[in-house]
């Protein structure tokens, strides 16, 4: 007699370029894919996760195999082939997976570490799930326990209150410059990982819009559809420079795309309004000279370094920190979750004892239904009493903690003392 | 009476800027409250003495140079504090707290003796042209302490530097925006004042002009913030080059103020 087994399979921006992402995130909502989730009969419990940089399914269910591969079959091998599948998706099981859920409710396993968007969108995730039914007594407790886990490490570290990467620097040198970022527009030109990123944390701080510049159209589209943005071709980016205020730039480009003299005309046209240029490309598409013009600011990747390495060490104290959270909570899930396993047993347990005497009783004094009320009444007072003192010093042995013995040991040993897995013998029903 | 909340304020000044500058080294958000309050304490005793000081001498105490730069000091923190009645500025009350400071260190340092009003100044003009002129002059200071704050942010961002000011002080556009509210208000009254003083002129002396040194410097202070307003609002110019004229317009103020008095003649000399 086993519990369930939890099982987390997913792919995020760690593992799976962007490519392959695009094609596995759900785009159409979660609830088709959920109610398709519900067909599969090896599934328990489950929920589903997906956001631009993760695509996450978490469900419990006895035979690990067979209902990973179904899994699977449903939600990815459709658009990725067999062997992709092997090199982009994770798979943890339980307490590793209890762990790796907490990790990206804490907002440490996302790429900007410390953002607050992803609890957001955890949360939405399982209101779909609970909406559908599809999450049970384990799920629930363990969703709700990583939302408490989020909480904690955001109250007990300063992880989210420092520039945590080049993102976050670039981030934070806007708000130097701007102010407030409410309001204000962004442009990507290029679409890499790193300038995603950075878009990332700018839609994270409320910025209006966010314009995409891309060579292929199609790309820029998919990914102005990440942030409800606009794309736009390439050839627009001198006219879009006195609309946007931020500009990111990543392309692959050989070559300077903007140079200093390009930029001048355009800061008289906004009326010297700041212009923002963060040049995260190797090598550089921004001419340094843009650098010289007033009310311009440019970064490249090797200045956003040295703002970074100010705040390092802060920074790395803070997630040892937040880990050290998560794995005290992993552990007291755990715990939670090995008590659970013995539940069955002393249901069990108690039932048989309870039986026998009963037994007892009645041969002796005849069959309850027969009897009069205020007699069978204290008769099955009498039977309560003692199932409770018989079967107090198994449960004991069973529920205190044993440093010697697991407690998997322990319920294996109950199991055979009191014979529960022997059904000739007035065992289970 | 005058003199002793003269003092009392002078010192709580000075308590105030310490407060704030320890509060600006150390980045202790308790210590900043501790500041504002010391700040606003100080202020209060400041007005206390100008009360007085009006009443003892039975005019506007705006005529002797301690009188006038103490009256400078308090329509500084009098201007500050309506800024900051509507914005934010991070750490500006840093700056402001010093340059009170200053000035009322100035003040204290000159002498304080009564002298009686001559005739040609016994005028309701006095309180109306003065005061206009002071507090014009105060809006002026905190855009000049905009500017320093914005050249030496804007230097750190620009040169890619980062040290002590980086993060105490306010973003650029924080710092643009005092600059523009300061201007918007400082300028206007300032032209006012002018304007106040050229009737007052016509009225004691009988001409709206005289080019004595202290006029001719207020109109060349006046033409650096006209250039200033003119290219922040048609040009669109903002930032660093408004930042730099708001500095030397206020060192235009300072000299009207002093360089006048001490080293050219005229009419406007202090009664002394």
């Amino acid at each position: 007699m086993s519990r369930d087994t939890i099982v987390l399979l997913g792919v995020n921006h760690k593992t799976t370029p962007l490519a392959v992402r695009e094609k596995l995130a759900l785009a159409g909502g979660y609830e088709d894919p959920l109610r398709a989730l519900g067909q599969i009969e090896d599934l328990r419990e489950f929920y589903l996760l997906s956001t631009c940089n993760r695509v996450e399914v978490l469900f419990t269910c006895t035979d690990v195999d067979r209902a990973q591969r179904r899994v699977l079959e449903l939600l990815f091998a459709r658009t990725i082939t067999a062997e992709e599948l092997d090199r982009y998706v994770y798979r943890y099981v339980n307490s590793q997976a209890v762990t790796h859920l907490f990790q990206v409710a804490a907002s440490l396993d996302s790429m900007i570490v410390g953002e607050a968007q992803i609890l957001g969108q955890l949360k939405e995730a399982y209101r779909h799930a609970t909406k559908m039914g599809s999450s049970g007594f384990v799920l629930n407790k363990l969703l709700h326990k990583s939302f408490s886990v989020a909480k904690r490490v955001r109250t007990e570290t300063r992880i989210g209150a420092q520039a945590v990467s080049i993102s976050y620097a670039a981030v934070e040198l806007a708000r130097k410059i701007f102010g407030d970022l409410a309001g204000k527009k962004v442009m990507l030109v290029g679409a890499g990982e790193m300038a995603e990123l950075a878009a990332e944390h700018l839609v994270g701080q409320g910025v209006a819009e966010v314009v995409v510049a891309n060579r292929t159209l199609q790309r820029a589209i998919n990914l102005a559809r990440c942030y409800n943005g606009r794309a736009v071709s390439l050839e627009e980016l001198l006219g879009q420079l006195q609309v946007v205020d931020i500009l990111i730039s990543s392309t692959g480009a050989p070559d300077l795309i903007l140079h200093k003299e390009d930029v001048r005309p355009v800061m008289r046209e906004r009326r010297n309004r700041p212009l923002f240029f963060i040049d995260i490309a190797v090598p550089r598409d921004l001419d340094p000279a843009i650098n010289d013009l007033d009310n311009v600011y440019l970064y490249d990747i090797d200045d956003l370094h040295n703002v970074v390495e100010m705040n390092k060490s802060e920074r790395d104290k803070e997630a040892v920190k937040a880990l050290r959270i998560v794995a005290e909570e992993q552990f007291k899930f755990d715990k939670w979750l090995a008590n659970m396993a013995s539940t069955p047993t002393i249901v069990q347990l108690r039932a048989r004892i309870e039986r026998q005497i009963r037994a007892e009783v009645e041969k002796t004094m005849g069959r309850f239904e027969e009897m009069d009320e205020a007699r069978r009444q204290d008769l099955e007072k009498m039977v309560a009493a003692i199932t409770g003192k018989v079967a107090y010093p198994p449960l004991h042995y069973l529920k205190n903690d044993n440093h010697c013995i697991g407690l998997q040991d322990r319920i294996k040993t109950i199991r055979e003392l009191y014979l529960l897995d022997h059904h000739d013998n007035g065992g289970e029903t | 009476m005058s003199f002793l909340l003269f003092q009392g304020s002078l010192v709580v000044y000075l308590l105030a800027t310490a407060a704030y500058l320890v509060f600006f080294l150390s980045q202790k958000n308790p210590l900043r409250r501790t500041g504002r309050t010391i700040f606003l304490a100080a202020f209060l005793l400041h007005t206390g003495n100008i009360i007085a000081r009006a009443v003892e001498t039975g005019h506007t105490p705006i005529t002797s140079h301690h009188e006038t730069v103490s009256f400078f000091a308090w329509s500084v923190g009098c201007c500050y504090l309506s800024f900051r009645w509507r914005y934010t500025v991070k750490n500006l009350g840093v700056f402001v707290s010093a340059l009170v400071l200053a000035l009322m260190v100035v003040a204290a340092l000159s002498s304080r003796a009564i002298i009686p009003l001559p005739p040609a100044l016994q005028s309701w003009w006095l309180p109306v042209h003065a005061s206009v002129i002071l507090f014009a002059d105060g809006f002026l200071a905190l855009a000049c302490i905009g500017g320093i704050m914005y050249l030496l942010q804007e230097r750190t961002i620009k040169k890619k530097r980062f040290g002590l000011f980086y993060t105490r002080l306010p973003s650029l556009e924080a710092l643009d925006k005092l600059n523009h509210h300061c201007l918007s208000i400082g300028f206007p009254l300032f032209t006012l004042g002018l304007i106040t003083g050229s009737l007052w002129a016509k009225q004691a002396w009988g001409a709206y002009w005289h080019w004595d040194p202290k006029e001719t410097w207020s109109l060349i202070t006046w033409f650096v913030y006209a250039a200033a307003v003119h290219q922040r609002f048609t040009v669109g110019w903002r930032g660093r080059r408004v930042a730099i004229l708001s500095i030397i317009g206020f060192l235009a103020v300072l000299f009207t103020l002093w360089g006048v008095s001490f080293l050219l003649e005229g009419v406007h000399s202090y009664v002394s």
